[in-house]
């Protein structure tokens, strides 16, 4: 187990980058914590697999270190980084019984039979294999397979990481649920740092304690899931996560006000002057929908129905809002919105900037 | 659930099946014919029974050929599908090595069976070629004309020289059919190079390796134009295999009718020997 520092880590699979836009994998410097489970959330091509190949050892970063504790990792291969990883696709060795897949990390590094045996043992209970140890691991249904790989890497104690790259893609819908819960519990158990890549919000906010929200190769925010729908730091953080995510609204902010077309919004706080493209971020579920003097006209374009709640697809002026309304609450007929003003965040050129305090 | 029953589809598979008959099924049947007749010219025949068999089955000169089939398709399994493995595993995964590889092997493929023959008969002449020539330089007593072992390892190296490759290729396709993640796993695994070979790459090539080894089983046992070009059969009758002694008795002697029976014999061994090969390495995965 070892916390992992990036060190101003940046990755370009051009042999020259000269532009930002050269790079995969634009700066990162971040330490992450030993016993944590972090979460790589982004869409393709973000550069999410990129970092992960470097901290696996599959791709050596054109600049800054990783390090492993105190340990500089940046040049060694995968084999000398004693990580654990689950693919994609299970891998398994066909011809080997579920034991003797889960043991086969242990007798390659020559671990004595009977360390081997408790170990396998312990492994197969954590993760619910024990009924079929004695199974050859071909026939194995894909969600069984995949915790086979999960269990080659919890078997060895000693390994500093346990890398997952998008683990339940091949996983049907009612075990991904099941194997997602086991896997936290799995991480309270064994305490190893974890680092899930995927580009399913739910999957990574119910794992991870933090979340690295990555776009176009770029880290756009690491927090825990809170922060990340609380206060996004840039407004793809905001409509990535969430369902539907914020509201974004291109305004003029002068002071404390905030003008949206000829609507003008009052903000918590005076701002500085901003020059540069300046927006306003609003999550739906702080939207409301009144009748009265209060907020700003709306129109409202459709109305979604979810179960516990509803989503209202409105227009205000030319930009869209949309708001989540509580079961049983009515549309009013001449809705306007009204902004939780402690909710409303200003961005500028996509990135959150504070009020002046 | 009624399935409806359409017999008119039949009439969809009478073209193949017009055309099977006319390549194999009817000439099949003549030798099926002769092999139950006796003729002494004239065209007249007349009914044997089943005694060509019982003489093919219990004729040493038969028995003798069959072993040495055997022998044969054993010595050049035994050699090229470890050697094609061993080949396959040293290809390059990418760049321009790829397709120099694959090309250079293929060639011996891609050349007439009976110029192969003619090849290695130049080759090996002590006179003027060069595998015979350089070896009788060496000192070694080497002629495939006189010796029975030194025609042997010369019929056996030119199979090997002719069809490693196509062990070599089919293993090539079995080895890049394996997703990275696996070489990936292993290493993380801690896996030696061995492990990797042993769990990894030879249970995923199990399947073209079944292939390959039919392949080369059913070719090796009914190979006739290489050694014919050759050795002609000999010295002796040291390399006279099944082919070339059907075709003695049937063209050179002109019987008939034994010819008819070891050629269905010939054909059921093979037959039998391709499925009992085929259930054993297919089996052996099931059970897993």
């Amino acid at each position: 187990m070892a916390r992992i520092t990036l060190d101003h880590i940046a990755h370009s699979y051009k042999a020259n980058p000269q532009k930002p836009t050269d790079y995969a994998l634009r700066e990162v410097h971040h330490v992450w914590n030993d016993g944590g489970a972090y979460a790589l959330l982004g869409p393709s091509g973000c550069g999410k697999t990129t970092l992960l190949n470097i901290i696996s050892g599959l791709l050596t970063p054109s600049k800054g270190r990783l390090l492993f504790g105190d340990k500089d990792v940046t040049r060694l291969p995968t084999e000398a980084r004693n990580i654990a990883q689950v693919f994609q696709f299970p891998v398994i060795y066909d011809t080997m019984t579920v034991h003797d897949n889960l043991a086969f990390p242990l007798r390659n590094r020559g671990i004595p039979e009977s360390e081997v045996e408790r170990a396998v043992k312990e492994t197969a209970e954590m993760i619910g294999l024990t009924a079929m140890l004695k199974k050859r691991a071909k026939g194995l249904t894909a969600d069984e397979k995949q915790k086979i790989s999960l269990g080659r890497g919890v078997v060895r104690s000693d390994v500093n990481a346990i890398l997952f790259d998008e683990p339940l893609t091949v996983i049907d819908p009612h075990m991904k649920w099941m194997l997602r819960s086991q896997l936290k519990h799995l991480h309270k158990r064994v305490g190893h740092t974890m680092i899930y890549v995927t580009h399913d919000q739910t999957e990574a906010l119910s794992f991870a304690d933090k979340v690295v929200v990555m776009y176009e190769g770029e880290v756009v925010q690491i927090g825990t899931p809170a922060d990340l729908f609380e206060k996004p730091k840039h407004t793809f953080v905001g409509y990535f996560i969430g369902s539907p995510g914020m509201n974004v609204l291109p305004a003029k902010v002068a002071g404390d006000k905030a003008s949206v077309g000829e609507h003008e919004i009052a903000l918590r706080a005076p701002y500085a002057e901003l020059s540069g493209k300046t927006e306003l971020g609003i999550r739906p579920e702080f939207v409301k929908l009144v009748h009265g003097n209060d907020g700003v006209p709306v129109k409202v374009s459709a109305v979604e129905d979810i179960g516990r709640y509803r989503i209202v697809r409105t227009r205000l002026g030319a930009h869209e809002v949309n708001a989540v309304l509580p079961e049983g609450t009515p549309v009013p007929a001449e809705p306007r919105a009204v902004f939780d003003t402690s909710r409303l965040n200003v961005y500028l050129d996509s990135h959150l900037v504070e009020a002046r305090q | 659930m009624n399935k409806t029953w359409n017999n008119k589809a039949w009439f969809m598979v009478l073209p193949v099946f017009l055309l099977v008959a006319i390549s194999a099924i009817i000439p099949l049947m003549t030798v099926v014919n002769y092999s139950v007749q006796d003729t002494f010219g004239n065209n007249e025949f007349f009914w044997n029974g089943t005694d060509w068999f019982v003489d093919t089955l219990t004729s040493e000169r038969f028995h003798a050929a069959l072993v040495r089939n055997l022998s044969f398709s054993l010595i050049i399994l035994a050699i090229e599908i470890p050697l094609g493995i061993g080949i396959s595993l040293t290809i390059p995964k990418k760049g321009w090595g790829v397709s120099v590889c694959l090309v250079l092997m293929a060639l011996p493929l891609l050349i007439p069976w009976n110029v192969v023959g003619t090849i290695w008969q130049v080759f090996g002449r002590v006179d003027i070629g060069l595998l015979g020539h350089t070896l009788a330089a060496l000192g070694l007593d080497y002629n495939y004309v006189q010796d029975p072992i030194d025609a042997w390892a010369t019929v056996v190296a030119m199979d090997v020289w002719h069809w490693t490759s196509l062990v070599a290729l089919l293993c090539y396709a079995g080895l890049s059919a394996i997703p990275d993640a696996y070489y990936q796993a292993a290493k993380i695994d801690g896996a030696s190079r061995w492990a990797v070979f042993r769990y990894i790459q030879l249970p995923k090539m199990k399947r073209v390796l079944t292939i390959a080894v039919l392949l080369r089983f059913m070719d090796s046992f009914m190979i006739y134009t290489e050694p014919f070009v050759v050795t002609g059969g000999g010295p002796g009758n040291s390399t006279t295999f099944l082919s070339i002694d059907l075709v003695k008795m049937a063209i050179g002697q002109f019987d008939l009718g034994p010819a008819a029976a070891m050629s269905i014999i010939y054909f059921l061994i093979i037959l039998l020997l391709s499925w009992i090969f085929y259930t054993v390495m297919t089996n052996s995965e099931g059970a897993n």
